[in-house]
């Protein structure tokens, strides 16, 4: 018997394949339609939309948001840099065995307890306020600078455990090939672990870079002109709340394709988990 | 002179003791089996020999030097015995030449340009010359476990380990396997093989030796022991494989 791909069985494939798509559009146009026509038609929508969407309040209040959220992207990824360094540092001190590294280990550990245990915003306070009011001398003075600098801190207790799961998903095995072959400790995890374990911690690191992007937002109880601040600023003056909604669409327009990102990676990740048990 | 001098090695993993009085010598060119069911010893002992496994009592000596010896200093042991394992365990970030070339160049400190044709001139050997550059996943389990081999011989080792390499395979990828390891005899490499393949291990094997319970309990040429068992134990552990078809019946 032979078996021929027909014209007829890829046009039902076609339609197979379109049908649900189909669907899925139809019902999220009459899910969110109902939504959209039942808030439209509520009796307090006029003054909501005045409230928090006016468009000419928008374009007034744009410019210094947009000039705030620069001020955050760059805080976010001047921090990005220095999360990345210093919980990898943190972590690798955490993974050398050995009782000469004892201190380092013990360094490590406390210090990821400590920071994961705090909030960030109290950290923000007192560092942003706390060290600037100690006037040392030939240190740096502004809020910007030390609520950064407790935003790094923070923040790298959560990515040293991190990286700390990546190391420790890495296969035995591979650690003792290393070790067969002569390679040291040191060798052993610049060589053989770290790159398998940066590879494995790339989306869970991605869903951090997602939650520092909008806690930068905390630096701006320190007056620290970011996209919030510029917006509570335009608040204050005219009591219209638009330009928290500008500030909203900015941050959304940064972390949504950044979480989609995550999501692709993951996927990814995953097919290349299952591969390899095959 | 014996190039590995086993000496009532014992261990204990806890409370269950896993080596019990173990002696056992290896002659230069000399290839040993080590069979026996799984949990009879036969790994951990392979691992006691290039220092990847701490023992209790006992020592180990390779070319009449302990293991622990000074003399062997951090990476003497490692570059005498080469170790291959069931997993492969091939760093899969690297490529087969890196794989191979990584401890010639950071461990002992040859020239990269060195190092990279002596692991080209070996893989070209065991005909895999045009993986050089492939990563480890891109490759079958055969050829992943060739590369293996490959890097352990790359620091030129007087010993090999080899822990079965071949129970990770499909079957139809073992013979290629097993032929390196054919090849490896004739260049006269002194190996201690633990294997479940008892038909490559009565064509390879000098000497086979049957582990139960953490002792070697009989020992001898593969035909004598294959053939003519003396231990009630190895005839039982031996009726049990030609039951399950994996060694045809000897006469």
């Amino acid at each position: 018997m032979t078996r021929r791909p027909g014209k007829g069985r890829r046009q039902i494939a076609l339609k197979d394949r379109l049908t649900p798509v189909l669907i899925s559009l139809a019902s999220v146009v009459v899910v969110f339609g109902a939504i959209a026509w039942f808030v439209g038609s509520a009796p307090q929508w006029p003054r909501i939309q005045l409230q928090f969407f006016s468009i000419e309040a928008m374009v007034e209040a744009a410019p210094g948001v947009a000039r705030g959220f620069l001020v955050s992207l760059q805080i976010w990824l001047v921090s990005l840099v220095c999360i990345g360094i210093w919980a990898l540092i943190l972590a690798i001190f955490r993974a050398m065995t050995g009782p000469w590294f004892a201190p380092l280990r013990v360094f490590a550990i406390v210090y990821v307890d400590l920071f994961r245990g705090l909030p960030a915003l109290l950290l923000v306070l007192l560092f942003g306020f706390g060290i600037p009011a100690l006037n040392l001398p030939g240190l740096p003075r502004e809020g910007l600078f030390w609520g950064g600098i407790a935003l790094i801190l923070s923040y790298s207790a959560y990515a040293t455990e991190v990286y700390r799961s990546g190391i420790e998903a890495v296969h035995e095995g591979q650690s003792m090939a290393a070790k067969s072959l002569g390679l040291t400790q040191w060798q052993t995890l610049r060589y053989a672990i770290l790159p398998q374990a940066l590879r494995n911690v790339v989306p869970a690191m991605l869903n951090l870079v997602v939650a520092l992007q909008k806690d930068v937002a905390l630096l701006s109880v320190l007056g620290v002109r970011d996209a919030v601040r510029e917006a509570q600023i335009y608040t204050a003056r005219t009591f219209n709340y638009s330009s928290l909604v500008v500030a909203a669409v900015l941050f959304l327009l940064a972390t949504i394709p950044l979480a989609r990102l995550t999501d692709h990676l993951q996927r990814k990740d995953r097919q290349r988990r299952l591969q390899g048990a095959l | 002179m014996h190039r590995v001098e086993i000496e009532k090695l014992t261990k204990f993993y806890g409370e269950r003791q896993v080596l019990d009085q173990i002696d056992l010598s290896v002659s230069d060119h000399e290839v040993v089996c080590l069979i026996g069911a799984s949990g009879s010893g036969k790994s951990t002992l392979l691992r006691c020999i290039n220092g990847l496994t701490e023992f209790d009592e006992g020592s180990i000596r390779i070319d009449g030097v302990d293991i622990y010896d000074e003399s062997f200093g951090r990476t003497g042991l490692y570059k005498k015995v080469g170790i291959v394992f069931q997993a492969y365990n091939l760093f899969p970030t690297m490529s087969v030449l890196q794989n191979i070339t990584l401890a010639p160049i950071k461990v002992h400190g040859r020239a990269r340009a060195d190092a990279e044709a002596a692991a080209m001139k070996l893989l070209d050997l065991f005909g895999l010359g045009q993986y050089a550059k492939s990563y480890p996943e891109q490759l079958s389990g055969g050829q992943q476990q060739r590369v293996a081999i490959v890097r352990s011989l790359a620091t030129e080792p007087e010993v090999l380990l080899l822990d079965e390499v071949t129970a990770a395979l499909d079957p139809e990828l073992i013979g290629e396997v097993l032929k390196i390891i054919h090849d490896l005899k004739q260049t006269g490499m002194t190996m201690v093989i633990v294997t479940h393949e008892m038909a490559f291990a009565r064509d390879v094997a000098d000497r086979v030796c049957f582990l139960d319970g953490g002792r070697i309990i009989e020992q001898g040429a593969p035909r004598q022991l294959f053939s003519n068992p003396e231990n009630p134990r190895t005839q039982k552990f031996l009726q049990r494989i030609i039951e399950s078809g994996r060694l045809a019946a000897l006469s």
